[in-house]
């Protein structure tokens, strides 16, 4: 039996060739329960083949793992499971309502429970006046929204998102990310796989960087971001000795002019800074603290070749 | 549970998408068409004062002509409705999101394969159905051992619809239906091989179309459901074409059925292990 003490998902050393093709080399990992975790990567990095074997849809050439405590692949513990894949294509002659119950029915949900949670989940991803229209008469973004239903019917423990933003405006997008909040605080965990980054910045805990198959790094999201913190500041009166004065707090300072860039490892030492620039007799017209983005990062990490 | 829901599925999309409506107007042209022609053969022979006897012979000949019609369009059935049911489904990722459901990848394939088998009995029933009632009705006539040869043909629907899903679990849809059509083209002409070499009493003919028929035994059923339903004096004159001078034996039917279920367990056996 499964216990919610063990990690939402631990792999170990999972491997998959496709051929001579190393799709995923060495992945090793684990995402506690009740996080949102953000699984990145450039293109064919081996993200998608990885949570396909999370699902059991790729039996792994080795390694092995568990989700939900349960071994790769084990049908029962999908019960407990929503899955949106990236490439996703439904059987498009069912309706709405009728491709929901569908997907109910194989999750084991009986009819009065579907009568009762289709429409909700319909309204949930602004469906509900779509409910009988054809899935083939809908656009990208539509499929991605009763996608995303299909993923959350069974009010699942673990959600699997295989880059859920890819097809979606800005309106579907703030909706997944409402969606992906509303999950967390209901202690769902969520396996975010996306290359949106901006998306994944603002929604998750924890992030892995892969490439090639395998993690480079993976950390928290705050304590990624927040070791870097670039401080642009824009004044005039910026005397040498004022600037060199400045090093006390940051070993990378540039000044040019009326612009100053230096580097801190947090921001609590800025109203410090200020008060000193303003001491040293310096107007300040505006000093602006810049996190690193998850881009700067990505790149950082993953480097400018996007894994090719 | 999960294989009578895909079941379901699988008959609905057929209905939905409208294959099965094609399928049965079609039929239902082919068996006016056909009735037609039997209408105006009958009122001939009677006209011309034909012995009953050999009326009778000329009846079962016209029966097995479409009766013959029949097992074609029901192997046609069976290959180009499911042929990328299971290689179209995973091309297009359309099966992803059902294997990550709770269920079992045997369930899926059971279920497809009892959908498509149930749309093929029914098919066959209707066709069938069709040309032996348009038969009696004009000319009060019916072949002997209808139900034992109308359930080979059925056997052999059901053997060609076992292979097309055990191909379709390995290759491609293309890759697929030259592989079924090939192995049905084989036991066609092997099935001929031996018809011709048994009116002409060579052995090595023969015997080529006996290997035809384990590489593939669907002719050799069609020829069984002949043999089952023909009339007494053609079987012993042995000339029409839609007989068989060479009768395969019981075992093979008992090998087809063997064959048909080998399919079907190869199929599931095969999705099983593949990555999707």
């Amino acid at each position: 039996m499964s216990t919610n003490s063990e990690p939402a998902i631990r792999v170990t050393g999972l491997r998959k060739e496709f051929g001579d093709k190393v799709a995923v080399a060495n992945l090793t990992l684990d995402v506690e329960r009740g996080e949102v975790f953000g699984f990145l990567g450039p293109n064919g990095a081996g993200k998608t083949t990885a949570v396909k074997m999370l699902l059991g849809l790729i039996f792994p050439s080795s390694g092995s793992g568990s989700v939900l405590g349960e071994p790769l692949g084990d049908h029962r513990t999908r019960a407990k499971i929503g899955f949106l894949p990236e490439h996703f294509r439904f059987h498009d002659w069912l309706t709405a309502e009728e491709f929901l119950r569908l997907h109910g029915s194989l999750y084991h949900m009986d009819g009065a429970g579907l009568d009762h949670r289709v429409p909700e989940m319909l309204e949930l991803v602004g469906l509900a006046p779509y409910a009988n229209k054809r899935l083939r008469a809908f656009s990208k973004g539509m499929l991605q929204r009763v996608g995303l239903a299909q993923a959350l019917l069974n009010d699942p423990e673990l959600v699997i998102l295989d880059e859920p933003t890819s097809g979606l405006d800005p309106v579907g997008r703030r909706m997944v990310r409402d969606i992906i909040r509303t999950l967390k605080e209901k202690g769902t965990t969520v396996f975010l796989n996306s290359h949106l980054l901006s998306e994944v910045e603002i929604t998750c805990d924890r992030v892995a960087f892969i490439k090639h198959g395998e993690v480079l790094q993976s950390s928290s999201l705050q304590s990624l971001v927040a070791g870097e913190l670039t401080v642009e500041v824009r004044a005039r009166n910026l005397r040498a000795e004022v600037v060199a004065g400045l090093g006390r707090w940051s070993e990378n300072v540039r000044a040019d002019g009326d612009r100053l860039t230096m580097t801190l490892i947090g921001e609590q030492e800025l109203p410090e800074i200020n008060r000193y620039l303003v001491a040293m007799g310096v107007d300040v017209y505006s000093l602006k603290p810049n996190q690193l983005s998850l881009e700067d990062l990505f790149i950082k990490i993953v480097g400018t070749d996007g894994g090719l | 549970m999960t294989v009578a829901i895909i079941a379901r599925l699988t008959f609905r999309e057929a209905a939905r998408r409208r294959i099965l409506l094609a399928a049965l107007l079609l039929g239902l042209l082919f068996i006016i068409v056909y009735a037609l022609g039997f209408y105006f053969v009958n009122a001939e022979i009677q006209r011309e004062g034909t012995r009953p006897l050999e009326q009778n012979e000329i009846r079962n000949f016209l029966t097995m002509a479409g009766l013959y019609v029949v097992n074609f369009l029901t192997v046609m059935m069976a290959v180009l409705t499911s042929v990328d049911t299971l290689s179209g489904e995973i091309a297009s990722g359309t099966i992803h999101t059902l294997v990550a459901k709770p269920v079992r990848r045997w369930e899926i394939v059971l279920g497809k394969w009892l959908g498509f088998g149930g749309m093929l009995t029914l098919y066959l029933a209707l066709m069938a159905g069709g040309v032996l009632a348009a038969v009696f009705l004009i000319s009060g006539y019916s072949p002997p051992n209808l139900l034992r040869g109308v359930s080979l043909i059925w056997l052999n629907g059901l053997l060609l619809l076992g292979v097309s899903f055990s191909g379709g679990a390995t290759l491609s849809t293309l890759a697929n239906g030259v592989l079924v059509f090939g192995l049905y083209g084989v036991a066609f002409v092997g099935g001929w091989i031996e018809h011709i070499g048994s009116l002409l009493q060579n052995q090595t003919a023969v015997d080529i179309g006996i290997l035809t028929s384990l590489i593939i035994p669907s002719e050799a059923l069609w020829r069984r459901a002949a043999f089952e339903m023909q009339s007494p004096l053609v079987a012993a004159a042995g000339f029409s074409p839609f007989s068989a001078p060479s009768v395969p034996s019981p075992m093979m039917v008992i090998y087809g059925t063997l064959y048909a279920g080998a399919a079907l367990l190869l199929a599931i056996r095969q999705f099983g292990r593949r990555d999707l």
